[in-house]
């Protein structure tokens, strides 16, 4: 009992320094997590579909992007080439699956967003084959020290294109034309249709743009783990961060993330041995149940209002 | 010209609420049974029964449990691998621990203990709906599987965490698990148990219990409202569904397999039940054979195909083409009928009652 209840916390009090470090890179893997999940949220808050697809698509764009490289592209040939790619798949995958399959209950949906997962997953491994390949794209990876604290720079450096990319998207959404007519989708279909907003078209536009976020996801994985099939199960990883920060929130995937991630880390060190290690596993995933059990709709969700 | 209910007179309740009220059917299923029964054991050999009829009764199984519970209460779960996982180290724990117990018990004891597992992980329906449900039911997947995989108490301690399933009888020498069992043996113990539990879950659905289900997945605000407690309503299908899923994952272990690891439960084994009662039919007890049908032997038909059509592909080559096929041809099925294979056959009998003579 005492290795569950006392040990644990005497630890974190006697090394604060050594906390603070699995705090710290807790919350950066937090961020990385929050890269795939914001895929998620975009494409749920525009056209409420729970895009299963979203790690297949950081898989795909990733392994287009360092198989345009191989074949000897620079870097930001290779960036735009598969921006190209992820927008040409937006607007494939509105044609061929969304279109048919309007007005379907959400989990048809769903399930149609697991075949393109599939078919992502077995797509890009046939065109650029299956073997691990490293991405390099200039991220440095030597670790910095802050006093006694060790932080990885390359998770730094993560962190900080996380925070660009959310404000970007932010000013997005709330500034230009076309964000607004997301918001419009996102709050009302019918409604925003009726005042002349053409849906099919923000659809692909919100796909694009999940796509991307995926290559940047996909970059920074990619980088960090090497460009390899398990790479989608980072998708497993980042939904408790989706319900945790809520299903509709772009904040919430940040927040999401960063308790998670943080979260599982401080278990995984402090806790873990207690327990007998390996419960980075399905920590996030209780983490995010016993939440929701006090807040269904999530941290930042919408007020889920029901009525007969 | 032959599938005609003209003629065919209801004089009682009895006979209107049958599960078959059509005589054509009930020839039909009887059919169906007796080849199951006598003919395939007689007639298929060792590769058709162990790798293709055991894993489809498994299947089967696995699938009527979750359909029971997404497709009747309308409840969606991913967390199926986990009490699979559950199901078969149930029986394992059981079998090793007491060595007397009949295989029969064993299979319907580990069922029932994963039903009680499932009720716990049931609790979140109560407050959690739809998607986050979903995820909330990956922390069971996760969580089982990391019990089953870092506790060696769960598999009597065995060095590589595979249990194997000890040699039992369901009487005399008819042994069912172990190196004396037969294929066919085998086949027979899983048909039997399937072919029961199967009519068991047509008849619940059926009943109050499915009836309080389906309400529950129309509408739970309303059905509340008629008088349909939540509680038991939701946590019955979980603890059915598990139990159903259990038993699939003890027959797995241990009539199918023989020896597992924790690993074969994985979230992918979620998937594909899922999918099964998606491309059969949700809300569908025939849609769950259909389904589990067509995934079991879609794989086997795409790995075979190459040969069929004499094409020589590297075997990495065609595991990437079957992921996509299989990708595919699960976005086409939902497209072309997002009702599932049930529905098909439903259009087909339609037909076939106007067949020949459509005027």
């Amino acid at each position: 009992m005492s290795a569950f209840f006392i040990d644990p916390f005497v630890d974190i009090f006697s090394y604060p320094a050594f906390f603070l470090e699995v705090l710290i890179g807790g919350l950066l893997a937090g961020v990385m997590y929050s890269l795939v999940a914001l895929g998620f949220v975009l494409i749920f808050k525009a056209s409420g579909v729970f895009n299963f697809a979203q790690g297949a698509m950081v898989l795909f764009a990733a392994l287009t992007l360092v198989g345009l490289i191989d074949l000897g592209a620079p870097v930001w040939l290779a960036i735009v080439a598969t921006i190209a790619v992820m927008v040409t798949l937006a607007m494939s995958i509105e044609k061929v699956v969304l279109r048919p399959l309007v007005n379907q209950p959400a989990i048809i949906l769903f399930m149609a967003t697991i075949g393109i997962s599939y078919f992502l997953d077995g797509f890009g491994q046939t065109i650029w084959g299956s073997e691990i390949k490293t991405l390099e794209v200039g991220i440095p990876k030597s670790p910095l020290m802050v006093g006694e604290v060790l932080i990885s720079r390359f998770d730094l450096f993560a962190g900080l294109t996380a925070g660009v990319l959310v404000a970007v998207l932010a000013i997005f959404f709330q500034k230009t034309r076309v964000g607004r007519a997301l918001r419009a989708v996102a709050d009302d279909h019918q409604a925003a249709m009726s005042v002349g907003i053409p849906l099919r078209t923000i659809w692909v536009i919100v796909w694009s743009v999940a796509g991307i976020v995926a290559l940047v996801a996909g970059i920074m994985w990619g980088s960090k783990l090497g460009v390899q099939f398990s790479i989608v199960l980072v998708a497993l990883k980042a939904l408790p961060v989706l319900i945790l920060g809520g299903f509709t929130s772009i904040p919430g995937a940040i927040v999401g993330g960063l308790i998670i991630g943080s979260g599982e880390k401080v278990a995984e060190v402090f806790w873990g041995p207690a327990l007998g290690g390996a419960i980075e596993d399905w920590f996030g995933y209780m983490l995010a149940m016993l939440f929701l059990l006090f807040r269904p709709q999530g941290l930042f969700g919408e007020k889920i209002i029901e009525r007969v | 010209m032959f599938y005609r209910e003209a003629g065919q007179f209801k004089t009682s309740y009895a006979a209107d609420q049958a599960i078959f009220p059509i005589l054509q059917d009930r020839i039909f299923v009887a059919f169906l049974l007796l080849v199951a029964f006598v003919v395939v054991p007689v007639v298929a050999n060792e590769y058709w029964l162990s790798t293709i009829l055991l894993p489809f009764l498994v299947f089967s199984l696995a699938a009527v449990g979750l359909n029971l519970l997404t497709g009747y209460c309308g409840q969606l779960s991913l967390g199926t691998g986990g009490f699979m996982a559950c199901g078969a180290f149930a029986a394992y724990k059981l079998s090793t621990g007491f060595p007397e117990l009949n295989i029969v018990v064993v299979m319907l004891a580990s069922g029932v203990i994963t039903a009680l597992v499932g009720v716990l992980f049931g609790l979140p329906s109560l407050r959690i709906k739809g998607f986050y449900l979903a995820v909330a039911t990956l922390a069971a997947q996760f969580f089982l599987l990391w019990l089953f995989n870092k506790f060696a108490w769960f598999t009597n301690y065995s060095p590589s965490g595979v249990i194997s399933a000890p040699p039992r009888a369901v009487f005399g020498d008819f042994f069912v698990t172990g190196p004396q069992a037969t294929p066919a043996g085998k086949y027979l113990f899983a048909l039997t148990l399937v072919a029961l539990l199967a009519l068991a879950a047509k008849n619940m659905v059926r009943c109050r219990v499915g009836r309080s289900w389906m309400a529950i997945r129309d509408m739970d605000i309303a059905a509340e409202i008629i008088g349909i407690r939540p509680l038991t309503a939701k946590l019955s299908a979980f603890a059915v569904s598990s139990f159903y899923i259990g038993v699939a994952g003890a027959m797995w272990a241990f009539v199918y397999t023989g020896s597992v690891e924790a690993l074969a439960f994985q979230i992918d084994r979620s998937f594909q039940i899922l999918f099964m009662i998606i491309i059969g039919g949700l809300g569908s007890i025939l849609g769950s054979f259909l389904g589990a049908a067509f995934i079991t032997l879609l794989p086997i038909f795409l790995s075979n195909a190459p040969n069929i059509f004499g094409l020589s592909i590297s075997v990495d080559t065609v595991s990437h083409f079957e992921f996509m096929i299989f990708g595919a041809l699960i976005v086409f099925f939902l497209i072309v009928e997002p009702h599932g294979l049930a529905r098909l056959w439903q259009i087909a009998k339609e037909k076939l009652r106007l067949w020949p003579f459509p005027y």
